[in-house]
């Protein structure tokens, strides 16, 4: 078998995208939370508040700074691999992607700047500011790179001419019909995402008996974002599900495995979909059950697979099990955050070890359920790059299959690295906790190194924290 | 208008790729200078010249991919595959320098993190010498797209421009360093920009031969009358500058050497831009031909022109605020 170069640029765009993902999936939350953290410092004045923004922050300055690299080789990438697809949608993608740059990156890297340095520097009302327009970026970021994807499941307000599209009406570019509610969704989960890494972290100090204050604090932040945005995430996630079923309803019948269109359709809890045979093996369902769900009548029909010519289909088994998995974490973190409001309100949230001990351990789901969701728009959406416009197949560089082997290899090997790494040093950071890890104001220099040097040993000792050289 | 927009665009992605350079440039060029530091102090005094920088800085390279695929999308198309290899190399390195400045302080071996710094900007700076060297020994296009192998690029003249790049980012990292810190360090980095800023003028004076000698159309630009007449003030310009650079030098100045070396990025800049316009791909497609759908560069200019103003708002802001010379022990590890 010879190396396929188109099958080589997916494998390579899926791996550089999903790993680039799982920051902004954390950073889009995490800085609204820092942001939220520094405005209760300035408003009440209480020093723990300042502590754990600053907590957070170094870890969010690990997480931001691994998220610029993988996206800076994100907006090369398109180019490099994809060079024939943005002949095509450039005049219209272009601009959405040109502005996320000018509006948002600059916004948050400059911002964040601040932020990281200007502790002691700054006043503090200027380090809050900066935090939520940090957390601002990184949400008009999301805007316009969300805008961009929906474009390229629902596109409208383009004309074709010669085989590229031109754009006509820029409204209806940026305000597609899918981009309110995946940007809805994807911001939601963003949040619920770093809520889990939140609470996992509070439960983990509280288990260790370490950090009492501060852990008690986190966790009933995260208990009460959880407690509104999971079910309300589940709700977002079924207007944006019907949306796509009116646009792109090959996907949706790829996400429920659903073949015949003329009868109502089950939903499978488990189920093994047979592409050649055209059916589902080892079904568990829930007769009726999709149809309820889709048209709100369990005699109600929606278009099936068999619709479709095979060629025009999407692989049917990662969409569909991508999307059980994503729903399942959701119905997970309703539990969670229902249960940890129960908790709360009845006075036993940190008495409760078996559920801290849970939620100590549950900090990935929501990076799961992230990439899950991704896999279902991304792979839902074949063999099209952009719906209708252009097919994936033909979007390719002209590259030879030894380039986009040689750059896959190099690009698993460094972001493995980098990847390892990073998990490794936020551990860390975890582990080392609000008061060793907080961000010192910085030492007034002292004429001389010896000086300096008793006083940063003196500091040591006072903070009890190792010398790390 | 919309026969000027193009020209607009190629001017305002020049300017981005100029600022990247130069910002970046000095970043990288201090990562560059790292080996020769004597103390982990020395190096956590030139990281913490760059740090609350280096994001924005960086950012100006997202602004010029993102602005050749949004005002020329076709020239875009082109040159990504075409000079893959050095791009994805570059990419790289970039991802291990990024990570370095935030790694390092959490790192219990600053050592392996010092290195990756290093590297990956070395390795990032030649890389954009040999993707520059791409782009001015022109690339083979047929039907609009990029019909070339994937070494074509590597060239003797590449490795030239590799070198001199690298050369040119460190001679700016040292003047950097000159302005930021203080005693035994600003001493040394102040020689070894003596050093540099004359390897850098030899190299420059070998890219502004060989380029007209190997490429009749760059001579024909730069020789024929009546441009000669327009034309001879930019090596006049770049050898006074270079001048006084040195004067400067000599004499203690802190930032005058800085904004001279500036002066000599932007016009062997302007040089190069005067031998290619109006290719965007030499030497086959124009600004002209490579350019987005007039309402795709009319709709981001009108974001530009309110966006670009602010971004140089929050660049002077951020330099304000961190004004002055770099102490020990001020990063926020």
């Amino acid at each position: 078998m010879s190396l396929d170069p188109v099958l080589l640029a997916r494998l390579q765009f899926a791996f550089t995208i999903s790993f680039h993902i799982i920051f902004p999936a954390f950073t889009i939350g995490l800085s609204a939370y820092i942001a939220v953290l520094l405005a209760l410092w300035v408003y009440t004045g209480r020093e723990l508040f300042n502590r754990l923004a600053r907590y957070w922050t170094k870890i969010f300055a690990v997480s931001f700074a691994m998220g610029v690299v993988s996206g800076i080789v994100l907006s090369y990438q398109i180019g490099t691999n994809w060079s024939h697809f943005s002949v095509v949608v450039g005049n219209v993608l272009g601009p959405l992607l040109g502005y996320e740059v000018l509006a948002a990156f600059f916004l948050e890297a400059t911002f964040l700047g601040i932020l990281l340095f200007g502790w002691g520097r700054v006043p503090p009302w200027l380090s809050a500011l900066s935090a939520i327009i940090v957390a601002t970026g990184t949400a008009i970021s999301a805007f316009w790179i969300l805008s961009a994807n929906s474009w390229m499941q629902t596109p409208t307000g383009y004309e074709m001419r010669d085989g590229v599209a031109y754009p006509l009406d820029w409204a209806a570019i940026i305000f597609n019909p899918s981009f309110p509610y995946r940007f809805a969704h994807m911001v939601t989960a963003a949040y619920l995402t770093t809520a889990f890494v939140v609470l996992a972290v509070g439960a983990r100090y509280l288990l260790a008996g370490r950090h009492l204050t501060e852990s008690r604090v986190m966790m009933h932040m995260a208990i009460g974002l959880i407690a509104i945005l999971a079910p309300l995430q589940l709700f977002i996630g079924d207007q944006h599900g019907l949306n796509t079923l009116k646009h792109q309803p090959v996907k949706i019948a790829a996400m429920e495995a659903h073949w015949d269109g003329s009868k109502p359709g089950d939903f499978e809890l488990f189920a093994w979909p047979d592409e050649k045979a055209e059916t589902n093996r080892f079904a568990i369902s829930i007769p009726r059950g999709s149809s309820l769900i889709l048209t709100h009548d369990p005699n109600g029909l929606f278009p099936g697979l068999t619709s479709v010519p095979p060629q025009e289909r999407p692989p049917i088994v990662p969409v569909f099990f991508a999307f059980r998995i994503m729903v399942g974490i959701g119905l997970l973190m309703i539990a969670a955050g229902w249960l940890g409001l129960l908790l709360w309100l009845t006075g036993r949230l940190f008495e409760a070890r078996w559920y801290l001990w849970l939620v100590a351990r549950g900090w990935w789901i929501g990076f799961v359920a992230v990439i899950c969701g991704w896999i279902v728009t991304e792979t839902g959406r074949q063999p099209w790059i952009a719906f209708g416009i252009l097919r994936t197949a033909d979007a390719i560089s002209p590259l030879s299959a030894a380039s986009v082997a040689v750059s896959l290899v190099l690009f698993v090997i460094v972001y493995g690295i980098v990847f390892g790494y990073g998990i490794y040093y936020i551990n860390r950071l975890i582990v080392r906790g609000p008061e060793g890890a907080a961000i010192e104001p910085p030492t007034r220099w002292m004429p001389g190194r010896a000086l300096s040097a008793v006083e940063e040993t003196g500091r040591e000792i006072l903070s009890g924290r190792p010398k790390r050289t | 208008m919309e026969s000027l927009l193009p020209v607009i665009w190629a001017g305002i992605i020049g300017v981005a790729v100029a600022m990247y350079v130069i910002l970046d440039g000095f970043d990288l060029g201090i990562a560059i200078l790292f080996p020769f530091a004597r103390s982990d102090g020395e190096r956590d005094r030139m990281m913490g010249s760059i740090a609350p920088f280096w994001d924005g800085n960086e950012t100006w390279l997202v602004l010029g991919g993102a602005g050749l695929l949004v005002a020329f999308p076709r020239a875009y198309a082109v040159i990504m595959p075409a000079l893959y290899l050095p791009i994805i190399v570059m990419l790289l390195a970039l991802v291990f320098r990024g990570v370095a400045f935030e790694f390092r302080g959490i790192s219990l071996s600053k050592t392996l993190w010092d290195r990756a710094f290093a590297g990956g900007s070395l390795l990032a700076a030649l890389c954009q010498g040999a993707i520059l060297a791409g782009l001015i020994q022109g690339i083979k296009v047929e039907n609009g797209a990029f019909a070339g192998g994937a070494f074509d690029w590597a060239t003797p003249f590449a490795v030239l421009c590799a070198l001199g790049v690298a050369a040119g980012y460190a001679l700016l990292g040292a003047l950097w360093l000159v302005i930021k810190t203080d005693g035994e360090l600003a001493e040394r980095s102040r020689g070894q920009a003596k050093i540099l800023l004359l390897v850098v003028l030899a190299f420059m004076a070998v890219v502004s031969l060989w380029t007209p000698l190997a490429f009749p159309r760059i001579a024909e630009r730069w020789f024929s009358t009546p441009n000669i007449f327009f034309l001879w003030p930019v090596p006049i310009a770049t050898a006074v500058l270079a001048a006084f650079a040195w004067y400067a030098l000599e004499k203690g100045r802190e930032v005058s050497p800085f904004l001279a070396a500036v002066g000599l990025f932007v016009l062997g800049y302007l040089g190069l831009a005067i031998s290619t316009y109006p290719y965007l791909v030499p030497p086959s497609l124009t600004v002209f031909q490579a350019a987005a759908a007039p309402a795709s560069q009319g709709f981001m200019l009108i974001g530009t022109l309110v966006l670009l103003p602010l971004v140089i708002g929050y660049f002077v802001v951020v330099h304000w605020l961190f004004r002055g010379k770099v102490r020990e022990g001020e990063g926020y590890h």
